[in-house]
């Protein structure tokens, strides 16, 4: 080995010389970090969405017959309010009729309440639009109306007028009892 | 920080720690020693101005946080504490409120005169930028710091601001409930609120070292535009703009204090003092003055997603203006038909503002009956608003590119000291050129 010439067998660490294994290493512990950082960064985006204890608190039950004929009843629902409305014969039949008029998100009255029930609108009370809370008896439709931008809803919640592109939101919920309902 | 330091270390102590950390070589550069066009004006106090309001924010804020509780049923009675119980705790919540107000009104004009005198024009493209990227930081930090407070305002206000990002289409109801930490603006979205509020501002004072850094590159633009040629255009920082933008400074202060302490609530809105209740939101609900021109666009457009994007487009313009303007002469003294634009641009910004604090549907001019066009009445804000924010959009899209293609600009000046040297009979009696020289 004495003999060896310099140069002869040379430092296979010296960059360009090996280049198959050094980049190996380079894109291996790259990927590593950047993998890492991926996988972190899906906890830290995740943390903002709703916790356990909120999904917890997601559903209620609500006793109908705290609700008279022709009056609206607001509860909490999800930090919402929920609009539990007791409908009028006159108010059902204004609703149905207008089942074929030109809306901007067209919904026979029949799809917005169980059947049967058609007294008894469960709605979530926010507007479409931008989510303010419309007032009830509002609007020329004698349904809701927003306050904040001017949506007009008939009474059976459909969007007749304004800003908003959608009809108040039906939640899902189910008749417990006829005087009971569970909303969520 | 651009390679013409003039500070030499006097004392012992001083060489020591010039080559150690040259941090006072660093401030004489850029606060003492720095060249500067020596024929500012007042329209060139408000960048000091704006720094003097970023400390009191940050300070006020630190100390109302000590006493803030960030949660549902504490955060309006605590507050409320701070007006009332804690010591000078309504001295320093009325200057955090207003000092808001005030940073607002020190922005707009420092972005005013920034276009019209073209100081956003090459070589301070990155300035102008990250001077944007300051702007969305303070909007984002204000519409925060505004909820804390969880009155009625507070709580609506974010409900309807959080709910335009429903408006983005797939994407837009997942990225409310992960905003919101629930179904609704509820204690979590009011502790992360919290949480950016307090950070923001020390993001803001990063982005604003990187401002002046970026401005201490090519030097201040000055109001008649021309670059600066020689030692001749420049003065030294200190004592010149030191005082003249101290002067600025106490001048402001006053009609700070005159909002602190003689009308500490008339920015504010009467319905913010009303705890929140998410059942009932306010009858006329508007955001808080400085967001107002924004607000006109968004309720200009009829459809939901076209307004949520015509706002964010409104601020996407300011970003690009250095590449939609096509005019080689930076100021407008030397542009008279891109002046007469302008002020009408500022007067578009100012009825938008206007319109943002209406109804949409009142009449501009009481008892004036017109007709209907499209969807309301011709003489309602809404259509004011539409008609000002199609000016608003014109400007930059459409004025400002074509006008520096087709105007006439008068004769730009040699250099700044051009004007007064080469017309003595003109110039007062014992001008120099370099008054800094004297005595």
């Amino acid at each position: 080995m004495a003999d060896t010439q310099v140069g002869a067998h040379p430092d296979p660490h010296v960059s360009g010389e090996d280049p198959s294994r050094r980049d190996f290493i380079h894109i291996a512990a790259g990927a590593a970090a950047v993998g890492a950082v991926a996988a972190l960064a899906w906890p830290f985006i995740d943390q903002m969405n709703p916790a356990g204890d909120t999904l917890a608190l997601a559903s209620i039950e609500f006793d109908l017959s705290k609700v008279a004929q022709g009056q609206q009843v607001t509860v909490k629902w999800r930090g919402k309010p929920l609009f539990v409305r007791n409908r009028t014969e006159k108010e059902i039949a204004e609703a149905v009729k207008d089942d074929h008029a030109d809306m901007r998100d067209p919904e026979p009255d029949g799809a917005r309440h169980k059947p049967g029930k058609a007294q008894w609108l469960v709605l979530i009370g926010t507007c479409t639009h931008l989510g303010c809370v419309p007032t009830f008896g509002g609007g020329e439709y004698g349904g809701w109306f927003c306050p904040c931008h001017g949506s007009v809803y008939d009474t059976s919640g459909r969007i007749r007028k304004g800003p908003a592109p959608k009809n108040l939101v039906v939640p899902d919920y189910a008749f417990l009892s006829d005087t009971k309902i569970k909303v969520g | 920080m651009s390679g013409h330091s003039t500070y030499e270390p006097k004392t012992g102590f001083e060489r020591w720690l010039d080559q150690r950390l040259p941090l006072i070589r660093f401030a004489q550069d850029t606060m003492v020693g720095f060249p500067t066009p020596k024929n500012l004006n007042y329209w060139w106090t408000f960048g000091g101005i704006l720094a003097m309001m970023l400390v009191f924010q940050i300070v006020t804020g630190i100390i109302l946080a000590m006493h803030y509780v960030a949660h549902v049923d504490y955060a309006f009675a605590s507050v409320e504490r701070i007006m009332r119980d804690v010591n000078y705790g309504w001295l320093i919540r009325y200057m955090h409120a207003n000092g808001a107000s005030m940073f607002f009104i020190a922005v707009y004009i420092h972005i005013f005169r920034n276009i019209y005198y073209g100081s956003f024009k090459a070589p301070r493209e990155v300035l102008w930028l990250l001077g944007c990227v300051i702007y969305l930081l303070m909007m984002a930090t204000a519409f925060m710091g505004y909820v804390l407070p969880w009155g009625q305002m507070s709580f609506h206000g974010a409900v309807v601001i959080t709910n335009l990002l429903g408006a983005l289409p797939v994407v837009g109801d997942a990225i409310t409930t992960w905003l919101w930490g629930g179904f609704a603006v509820d204690n979590p979205t009011l502790n992360r609120f919290f949480s950016l509020h307090y950070l923001l501002p020390f993001m803001i004072a990063g982005v604003v070292a990187l401002h002046i850094w970026a401005l201490h590159v090519p030097g201040n633009n000055n109001p008649l535009g021309v670059n600066v040629k020689s030692k001749e255009d420049t003065v030294p920082f200190h004592p010149y703009y030191t005082v003249k933008d101290g002067f600025a400074m106490g001048v402001f202060l006053l009609l700070f204090a005159y909002f602190v302490f003689y009308n500490p609530n008339i920015l504010g809105h009467a319905d913010n003092y009303i705890p929140a209740n998410p059942l009932v939101t306010p009858a006329h609900i508007v955001p808080e003055w400085y967001f107002l021109p924004f607000y006109a666009i968004l309720r200009a457009v009829p459809n939901k997603l076209g307004g949520v994007l015509a706002m964010f487009g409104a601020i996407g313009c300011m970003f690009v203006l250095p590449w939609l303007d096509t005019s080689k002469v930076r100021s407008m003294r030397f542009r008279p038909t891109a002046r007469l634009y302008f002020l009408i641009f500022v007067l578009a910004c100012l009825v938008l503002g206007l319109c943002g604090a209406k109804l949409p549907d009142d009449p501009v001019i009481p008892g004036l009956t017109s007709f209907t066009l499209v969807d309301s009445d011709l003489n309602s804000y809404v259509w004011l608003s539409r008609i000002a924010a199609l000016y608003y959009f014109a400007y930059f899209l459409v004025i400002t590119p074509i006008l520096g293609l087709t105007e006439t600009p008068l004769p730009v000046p040699e250099s700044i000291s051009a004007p007064v040297l080469s017309h003595p009979a003109t110039s007062p009696a014992g001008a120099v050129a370099s008054p800094e020289k004297r005595g």
